[in-house]
């Protein structure tokens, strides 16, 4: 069988063999719906509450804070639609450019649709700039949704000064945390962020469970209409397999938060370095501090980054692109463009998201495979010169 | 992740003809590394031979299906006259290789805009005919010539398949009534086939009775109900309808128009023109 390298860890996780365990009985013979008078059913209520307990802890929000969703995208919009839906005499909503879609294209939606919106820029490094935020509120702005990490840079955004800003105008603040959740330490009690969405499948749980965080007191008109699940907040019979997945994963995540700040940054530090030092073509798309420890995102520049994803998935390395060509889109990533990165780099950027199960033995075997990929590229590349050129200028600056 | 045939994997993994011809008679560049692909096509000509392609090469910046396309295209002209190149499309481009995804047409196109590129080079021509125009699509420089010429080549209908085949729409979006516009155009001048009514089937009467009940739950009911109204099928006699009106329809003074604009004409869109619709009080 051939290799497989996946360090794709921001696109989807594997799911962690507890998690797949403490699932399996809720398929066969724990198959009621917890809604049920019967006990064989209304057993599985107190199972969900289990659930809802581990991912409350994980994030440090009291149980009935939690409500459990079909996963990041539909935690989003029920945060936002929510929000907007419980103050609709307000219409001004601030976000960035570099959110996920489930933000950014919602909220284009609602630009188009009675409301208006502002889209916060970032700088070169994808940074926010607090006193942007602060010029763009106004009296009628009824929500702030801004994301904690960027799931391409992994950059992240100084969440607590912005809920510190919007409480003191009694702005409700959503976070989109999908990518944060499970690699950094949070503790919502102590923090100013009112809403938060949660993703299963970013931290080993599986595809089409996640939850979304409300702070008691938090005004909130439920998006999923229908039966009273979720004490009235989202209705739909609980996907209960997952939920109890979810709640193993976010325990598990728990357990192996310092990993995330020592294995697992030690070995994407070892990984961006070398390539970094190796190709002399290659820049950091980001800030190389206030990030996520497993995410790197590299430019090669002059390559395309399409043609690299294709040779490196030929030695079973599984990673991802912001190349305009692998988005079916003829632009590349609104991140990188938000960030100005230059065209001849941002066609040529890959991301590496690394997670708890990667190996030093891993990374050596992408450095080993990246330089020959970037080499054969090159001399397809009619740019061979400029790269030569750029190469050159890289190695007198060593 | 893309749906490439085996061909274009391997003429992306396996190249035939990189490289560059030193002393080449003719060079074709095209793309920017703006844009997220570019090529450039050298070809060697055998002047012995009726100036047959004696050799082809090819340096490309960007995606696999780009590498391929420009790859398979040197494998399709070296033997030929340079008259013989030009006919190459980039539909011959894309069916040499199995075909590309729909999205991916514009590597294809790339190639032939190379090829055009490097033979107005040997013959003296400052730019190739898709350079001329007036750029519509600002994002990816685009002229209205070059959208015209796709749009014809490949008979494309939608802003959509434009993108794919040109790039043309692919940035802000803002060109798209223009692209729009062009397709408009072009299709007009077509001489539009002359609509010839179809003969009214001969049908049974079973069959008409299935299709006026169909068509009244599908298309009257639901239309009826949401003005608080309702109908009912009283009979079918040869060609002639009976319904009676129910609810909010049955005191509406408008029902005559109702029967005539909506019922009548369903019925007639829906089974045949020869019907007529009554009203019977029931």
């Amino acid at each position: 069988m051939k290799r497989l390298v996946y360090v794709d860890n921001n696109a989807t996780t594997r799911v962690a063999p507890e998690v797949l365990e403490a699932m399996l009985p809720y398929f066969t013979e724990l198959y009621g719906n917890p809604s049920s008078m019967h006990t064989f059913g209304g057993q599985l209520y107190k199972k969900i509450n289990q659930a809802r307990e581990q991912v409350a802890n994980l994030i440090g929000a009291s149980p009935q804070e939690i409500i459990f969703t079909s996963g990041g995208t539909e935690s989003d919009n029920a945060a936002i639609r929510g929000t907007l839906e419980a103050n609709p005499d307000k219409k001004h909503i601030i976000t960035t450019r570099v959110e996920h879609p489930a933000v950014l294209n919602l909220c284009q939606y609602l630009a188009q649709n009675g409301y208006e919106v502002t889209e916060l820029g970032v700088d070169s490094q994808g940074l926010l700039d607090l006193d942007e935020l602060h010029g763009a509120i106004r009296d009628d702005t009824v929500l702030i949704t801004i994301m904690y990490a960027n799931n391409e840079t992994g950059v992240l955004f100084p969440v607590e000064e912005i809920g510190q800003i919007a409480r003191e105008k009694g702005i409700t603040f959503h976070c989109d945390a999908v990518q944060a959740v499970g690699k950094l330490p949070l503790d919502v009690g102590k923090s100013t962020m009112d809403m938060i969405s949660l993703s299963g499948h970013k931290l080993h749980a599986p595809k089409g469970v996640g939850a979304l965080y409300i702070r008691k007191g938090v005004r909130f008109k439920p998006f999923m209409l229908g039966g009273h699940h979720e004490n009235n907040r989202r209705a739909g019979t609980e996907n209960v397999p997952s939920i109890i997945g979810l709640g193993m994963a976010c325990e598990l995540a728990r357990k192996h938060l310092p990993e995330e700040q020592t294995k697992v940054r030690k070995l994407r530090d070892k990984l961006e370095n070398l390539i970094l030092y190796q190709m002399l073509n290659s820049r950091l798309n980001g800030h190389k501090i206030l990030r996520l420890p497993n995410t790197t995102n590299i430019s090669f520049e002059y390559v395309e980054g399409e043609a690299i994803l294709l040779l490196l998935n030929e030695v079973g390395i599984c990673a991802s692109s912001g190349s305009a060509c692998t988005s079916g889109s003829l632009e590349p990533s609104h991140v990188l463009r938000a960030m100005g990165v230059p065209f001849t780099a941002a066609h040529g950027s890959i991301r590496f998201s690394l997670s708890r199960y990667n190996t030093e033995e891993e990374v050596d075997y992408i450095v080993e495979h990246i330089p020959p990929i970037i080499r054969r590229l090159k001399e397809i590349s009619p740019y061979s010169a400029e790269i030569e050129e750029l190469e050159l200028k890289a190695a007198a600056r060593k | 992740m893309w749906d490439y045939t085996d061909k274009v994997k391997d003429y992306f993994l396996h190249p035939r003809n990189v490289g560059e011809i030193k002393d080449a008679d003719a060079v074709g560049e095209v793309g920017a590394i703006a844009c997220g692909d570019a090529l450039r096509l050298y070809l060697k000509l055998d002047k012995k031979n009726g100036n047959r392609i004696a050799d082809a090469k090819f340096k490309t910046f960007g995606c696999g299906s780009a590498i391929a396309s420009a790859s398979a295209l040197t494998e399709m002209v070296i033997g030929k006259t340079l008259e013989e190149a030009e006919k190459i499309t980039n539909q011959d481009i894309a069916d040499f290789l199995g075909g590309l995804p729909p999205e991916k047409m514009h590597c294809s196109v790339m190639g032939k805009e190379a090829l055009e590129s490097a033979i107005a080079n040997y013959r003296g021509y400052k730019a190739a005919p898709a350079e001329e125009g007036v750029i519509v699509c600002k994002c990816f420089g685009v002229t209205d010539v070059k959208i015209e010429r796709v749009v014809k080549e490949n008979r494309l209908t939608t802003v959509e398949q434009v993108t794919n085949y040109c790039k043309a729409g692919g940035g802000c979006k803002s060109c798209h009534p223009d692209i729009q516009g062009i397709i408009d155009k072009v299709w007009e001048k077509e001489v539009k086939p002359v609509a010839i009514p179809a003969k009214p089937k001969k049908m049974s009467n079973l069959r008409k009775m299935q299709l006026i009940q169909e068509t009244i739950e599908r298309d009257i009911r639901p239309v009826l109900m949401m003005d608080g109204g309702d109908m009912d099928l009283i009979d079918v006699d040869g060609n002639t309808v009976y319904v009676s009106f129910r609810g909010s329809c049955a005191e509406c003074a408008g029902s005559r128009v109702t029967l005539k604009s909506t019922v009548e004409a369903k019925l007639r869109e829906f089974v045949t023109e020869e019907l007529v619709v009554e009203e019977v009080n029931q």
